[in-house]
């Protein structure tokens, strides 16, 4: 690595190559049409590629690569849900992350941190030793910890909430960790890239076509591309892409807000969240702290911010650290999530053929960028569902087979 | 702050308001199939534009219908049920 440095402080011009390249004009057709270069779109392109030889593949992008919610979260990282199904899918992303910046040879900043879920009262507590019986029976780091263990760890924190929500103990998930989550976009878009999928940035989708029940091609804004198989991978923009195909489904649009701080001295190294609170907050590796809160609660399909989001998070994270009073909050934006009535994703194929769905990523869709890409892979390239996303498929909204995994949604929607 | 018209209150910040989702009309469940009562419970019209919504005035309890653009989050009216002809 410090050869390469030298090599930069030696260059008169730049000696590193673009991240991936430009191509002036799209191909007559593709094996796999992939809508949405975000970070599942992107490392379903790049599985697709290294895993399954599936190389005649285009990705379309609207905006720019990683420019929707995979640049807008709160980049945590962590498998402590409450359902066998939850806990297996994140728990294999996981693992997935902690080799990916050696896999991508671009580092992501991934950096294990420990993660707390405060409970405030005796129903939250409960739910936590649930998680974690349910996390340790799959092999997951999960314990119960009382509030002595986390003063200890967190001398910083006011255990009683300013006192009206004292801190009865917490779920400490010692793998919860952080990245850089612009990377993350960055490094599946190169390797796609160098494994020969094409990368159409500013290119929308303005229809697919569809044929006795099977996908035959897509409209974009720069012309017709014909193919048999195509991803949506699109966030928040899912319901009007399912429309294009005639597909209904529960998911519904609400803007979720995040702020960052001014940078300070490292002092908070685990990330730290409250159902109760409405918040989670952990500081990054340039100091800043990264704070967010729960959804809005309307419909919108729109990334403006309010004053009365900054407001109402700042004055809950002063209550568990009073001595941030004076740090000033420097940026906020919102994300466009893509709910569901379980909190769980919705994944695998559909009733249309060579129409697969990677949606109702909600406010978890970052942790799982890997396994979503994995598994959607393999779904798309086999035309059989991954067996570990077969609970997440949009049939179970007909079958009444929903998951549970309200219980673990880490602040209260 | 936002501010909502209540159709009785007149503007309010809408903090004070609830929104209860998109007005829909509730199949038989005496005659509809299950699937027509999957569809109804779980699926929701996701994509945007201007939309009849129920939304509450909570410290009034005043229930009513407004149509929002959910784009812009512009209200374009807001009504108390069957004042407009339809629902």
């Amino acid at each position: 690595m410090p050869w390469r440095l030298m090599r930069f402080a030696l260059s008169p011009e730049h000696p590193e190559g673009r991240m991936f390249q430009t191509h002036a004009e799209l191909k007559d057709s593709y094996d796999v049409v992939i809508i949405g270069a975000g970070g599942h779109g992107l490392a379903a392109a790049y599985y697709l590629a290294r895993d399954h030889g599936v190389s005649n593949v285009c990705v379309l992008e609207k905006g720019y690569i990683g420019g929707g919610n995979t640049g807008r979260n709160t980049t945590i990282i962590r498998s402590n849900y409450i359902t066998p199904e939850g806990v297996r899918f994140y728990d294999a992303s996981v693992k997935l992350w902690e080799d990916l910046s050696e896999d991508f040879d671009l580092n992501l900043f991934y950096s294990k941190r420990g993660h707390y879920t405060l409970a405030h009262t005796d129903s939250d507590l409960r739910t936590m030793r649930w998680r974690a019986e349910v996390n340790k029976h799959y092999g997951v780091e999960s314990e119960l910890v009382g509030p002595e263990f986390i003063q200890r760890e967190l001398p910083m924190m006011d255990m009683s909430c300013g006192g009206h929500a004292p801190v009865l103990g917490a779920l400490h998930h010692a793998p919860g960790a952080i990245a850089r989550h612009d990377a993350v976009a960055w490094g599946y878009g190169r390797g796609a890239d160098r494994r020969g999928v094409e990368i159409h940035q500013k290119t929308e989708v303005t229809g697919i076509s569809v044929m006795s029940g099977k996908v035959c091609g897509v409209q974009t804004s720069r012309g017709f591309i014909h193919t048999e198989k195509v991803l949506c991978a699109v966030a928040g923009s899912t319901p009007r892409l399912l429309n294009m195909v005639d597909l209904q489904s529960p998911i519904y649009i609400h803007p979720l807000q995040a702020m960052v701080s001014e940078p300070t001295k490292p002092w908070l190294n685990p990330i730290i969240v409250s159902g109760s609170l409405h918040v989670y907050i952990s500081q990054s590796a340039r100091g800043e702290l990264v704070l967010g809160a729960s959804l809005d609660p309307y419909e919108l399909h729109s990334t403006r911010s309010t004053l009365d989001f900054t407001e109402g998070l700042s004055a809950h994270i002063l209550e568990l650290f009073p001595f941030l009073s004076h740090v000033k909050i420097v940026r906020q934006w919102a994300g466009i999530a893509d709910m569901t009535p379980d909190f769980a994703p919705i994944m695998g194929k559909t009733p249309v053929e060579g129409f697969y769905l990677d949606a109702g990523w909600g406010t978890w869709g970052f942790k799982a960028t890997p396994v979503a890409g994995k598994t959607m892979a393999h779904t798309v390239a086999s035309d059989s569902i991954h067996p570990l996303i077969t609970e997440f498929s949009l049939d179970r909204f007909r079958s009444y087979a929903l998951t549970g995994e309200k219980g673990a949604a880490s602040v209260g929607h | 702050m936002k501010m909502i018209a209540c159709p009785i209150q007149g503007l309010r910040p809408v903090s004070e308001f609830v929104y209860w989702g998109e007005v829909r009309d509730t199949p038989d469940p005496d005659t509809c199939t299950d699937q027509e009562w999957a569809d109804y419970v779980f699926n929701r019209n996701g994509v945007a534009g201007i939309k009849k919504e129920w939304w509450c005035h909570i410290p009034s309890n005043t229930w009513f219908i407004a149509e929002r653009n959910t784009v812009t989050d512009q209200t374009v009216r807001t009504f108390l049920y069957g004042e407009d002809g339809r629902c």
